[in-house]
């Protein structure tokens, strides 16, 4: 009788414990994310990949050929296809929620990598970023828009909780007044024409064409850099941007040359 | 006793936020999330929503739980087509469970009415699917059954909206049939057809967030269904346009699944669900509400908000007014710019603070010879002290400001109602007299509001913003008809012509 009430007396500690133990996780989970499609639960594999039955070995194709040769004008709606895109650098965000200005403007402004905000990378320059080698891609995107996220997947990196950070040259025949940076990103992001801040787009977001549209810029004569970063929670990462002018007409006479 | 006051404070605010709860769109239990079309089967209204079930109503304003929906899955659509009702579904996809593989199905049934012995669903199969890595996410399917041929959309914000093409008479994909990408940025889509344009609807912004949802509803439009769609400032929505069609207002949350609610007669409507409706903690629910149209492009309209109006033709501009006597008002001068007559004294005019006004120097013309005062409108009581007792006629005169012609409309609690809407009384403001139907298609006022149905009034929003009036009842008829200004002064309670400007109303603020 009394090894059975010490037994008895033990189990029910051990129940005491195990159950305090996992009251103290769910209390310490992060809660449930919000603001998704369909019914708000994230993809199992956050941050990851996304996962198929079907998994077949992944390429750049048909989303990015390799930028190579002369240097590429606009697309016909003067879209600039033609990036210099670093691997995703991880940032884990379960929820595309806290996205507002702020917390965006501490997100990019943290410094990553040495000289992130003048560097003008080359294909194949690596940093390295919390332990993590990232190499600089130099790609032309097949349409309109960068699709940061099959940037991500087709080289098999992280695709969610993510900081997406690109840079362009873009050459202009003669310097531009009173042009717009017209921006669109899913999610949040913000870009630097020359080294100086020109468009912000805070809060979730999906891509829009001309969703944000800058204050009046310049485009000097010869390059001019654009530098931006994009960051995304669970959602397909991308942008595309234009420069417009004074009555909302694209600008098509730039060129964007290969690095080297 | 501090925490006694601080309980009687809580209790206070509690109540005071009780009764000033806004009266709520719809009655009964609406409550569902991802809602399919509204549709009618065997006299009643159903919809359907994520997860399986949905909701019936015997009107389109109350509604319960007790529609039967099998397969599970989200954001089902359903829509009739011949004998058949035909309803999509998505099982899979959606970021659930990690992935974007998703199947969308098809079943089909004679009626929705699940006490019916037609009621049986029948499965078609897998009409749309994705593989977890293409760049679409095949949940969220729509009918558009237009000339001919049954169009479904499906998708999510994970890559593009899609278009198929299913055989109306069975609902299997049309053999060979390829989906053409049409949209990105947006899931919930719903096709509409009108005028030779074809319509994609669909949901930007986030869901599922309560009050933090940031769910609206957009659209573009093609002349082909295939598209490409794109919206008023010609943004492809390939590309992520959509003009507005409706957002969050007043209490409601997160718009989003539009539905279109045809109910004829230049009467349309849609259903959508609000993420949170913050009258009801923040619940998703479902509402119906007014679609108009403004230069081509559906215009997402509110529900009639209960106040005190001037009722006007869209015939003739006139208002509606009991038909008595005009009380003129007295300020003791007359026209021109001719001194007081001698037989016009002060002493018509308007008490003020108690005493009689002193009489204003001149007629109504040419600059003032005293102090320029503001003077009272006609009150109820000068006004209404000619008015006959019993029943009085209305008609439709020139708008006068006058008690006999200013209308207090209030939705009426547990009297039933309409799709989206309860139904109202019409009283003048300020008394009890209820405007009603009586025998033979004419239009009286009562001495007050009994509640009967000939005094309950639906008031329908047509597509270009105007109103149709119609009764709940007339006495000695089963027609539907609607109060018409059959002249320019002269009312009756007529067949609806929804081609005429003569059964159309607006309603102005006095």
């Amino acid at each position: 009788m009394h090894t059975f009430c010490k037994s008895l007396t033990l189990g029910i500690s051990i129940l005491i414990v195990l159950s305090v133990a996992v009251l103290s996780f769910a209390q310490s989970a992060p809660p449930t994310p919000a603001g998704l499609p369909g019914d708000g639960r994230l993809p199992a594999s956050v941050p990851g990949s996304v996962t198929s039955k079907n998994d077949v070995p992944r390429s750049l194709a048909p989303y990015f050929t390799p930028a190579i040769g002369a240097p590429k004008p606009t697309d016909p709606d003067g879209f600039i296809q033609r990036w210099m895109l670093l691997e995703p650098i991880v940032k884990q965000n379960r929820s595309n929620t806290p996205f507002v200005g702020t917390y965006v403007r501490k997100a990019f402004t943290a410094e990553y990598f040495p000289d992130q905000f003048t560097v003008v990378p080359r294909d194949g320059d690596k940093v390295t970023v919390n332990n993590q080698e990232l190499k600089w891609h130099a790609l032309d995107s097949a349409a309109f828009d960068v699709k940061l996220f099959r940037f991500a997947y087709g080289l098999n990196k992280p695709t969610y909780g993510v900081i997406f950070w690109a840079v362009a040259v873009v050459d202009s025949p003669h310097e531009m007044k009173n042009v717009r940076m017209a921006v669109g990103s899913n999610s949040a992001s913000m870009w630097w024409l020359n080294g100086n801040e020109a468009a912000n787009l805070f809060d979730d977001r999906r891509m829009v064409m001309d969703d944000v549209v800058s204050n009046r810029l310049t485009l000097q004569k010869g390059k001019n850099t654009i530098r931006g970063a994009v960051i995304n929670g669970p959602g397909l990462s991308d942008f595309c941007i234009r420069f417009i002018d004074e009555d909302g007409n694209p600008i098509k006479d730039l060129t964007v040359a290969v690095q080297k | 006793m501090k925490s006694k006051f601080l309980v009687v404070v809580a209790l206070t605010m509690l109540f005071i936020c009780a009764c000033g709860t806004a009266f709520a769109q719809l009655g009964g239990d609406p409550y569902i999330h991802d809602p399919s079309t509204v549709i009618q089967s065997d006299g009643k209204y159903y919809v359907f929503g994520t997860g399986g079930g949905g909701l019936i109503s015997d009107d389109g304003y109350t509604w319960h739980s007790g529609a039967v929906r099998p397969g599970g899955g989200v954001a089902p659509d359903v829509i009739k087509i011949g004998d058949r009702y035909y309803v999509a579904y998505a099982v899979g996809g959606g970021g659930m469970s990690g992935g974007h593989a998703s199947n969308v199905k098809v079943m089909w049934t004679k009626t929705l009415n699940p006490k019916s012995p037609d009621f049986e669903f029948h499965d078609v199969g897998v009409v749309a699917s994705s593989d977890g890595v293409e760049d679409c996410d095949a949940i969220d399917p729509a009918f558009l059954y237009a000339k001919g041929h049954l169009w479904l959309s499906y998708g999510t914000y994970f890559g593009f909206i899609r278009i198929v093409e299913l055989d109306p008479k069975s609902g299997k994909r049309v053999l060979g049939n390829k989906p053409v990408n049409v949209a990105i940025d947006m899931e919930a889509t719903d096709l509409l057809y009108r005028e030779g344009w074809y319509y994609l609807l669909g949901t930007h912004g986030t869901c599922c967030d309560g009050p933090n949802s940031t769910y609206n509803i957009r659209v573009g439009r093609s002349k082909n269904p295939l598209g490409p769609y794109v919206d008023n400032m010609g943004i492809p929505l390939l590309k992520g346009g959509g003009k507005l069609v409706v957002a969050a207002s007043g209490r409601h949350y997160g718009t989003g699944h539009f539905g279109l609610l045809d109910l004829d007669d230049g009467v349309q409507k849609f259903s959508m669900h609000y993420e949170a409706d913050m009258d009801r903690s923040a619940r998703s629910v479902l509402d119906i509400r007014p679609l108009l149209w403004k230069d081509g492009w559906p215009v997402g309209g509110d529900n009639f908000e209960e106040g005190v109006y001037e009722i006007q033709s869209e015939r003739s501009g006139g208002a509606l007014e009991l038909a008595v006597d005009f009380v003129r008002i007295d300020t003791g001068r007359r026209g021109g710019f001719g001194a007081p007559m001698p037989s016009q004294t002060h002493q018509n005019l308007p008490v003020q603070n108690g005493q009689n006004p002193a009489p204003p120097a001149g007629g109504f013309w040419g600059s003032p010879a005293g102090p320029v005062t503001p003077l009272p409108n006609q009150t109820l009581d000068q006004d209404s002290a000619v008015w006959p007792q019993g029943s009085i006629g209305v008609d439709l005169n020139d708008y006068m400001v006058r008690p006999h012609q200013i209308w207090k409309i209030a939705p009426v609690p547990d009297a039933g109602g309409y799709p989206g809407s309860p139904y109202f009384k019409i009283t003048i403001a300020g008394t009890d007299r209820a405007l009603a139907a009586s025998v033979d298609g004419e239009v009286v006022t009562a001495p007050s509001f009994t509640g009967a149905p000939e005094q309950l009034w639906r008031i329908d929003e047509l597509t270009d913003g105007t109103y149709r009036i119609m009764p709940k009842h007339m006495p000695g008829s089963d027609d539907q008809v609607a109060l018409t200004a059959i002249g320019a002064s002269s009312l009756a309670l007529i067949r609806f012509d929804h081609n005429s400007d003569k059964a159309r109303w607006n309603f102005r603020r006095p």
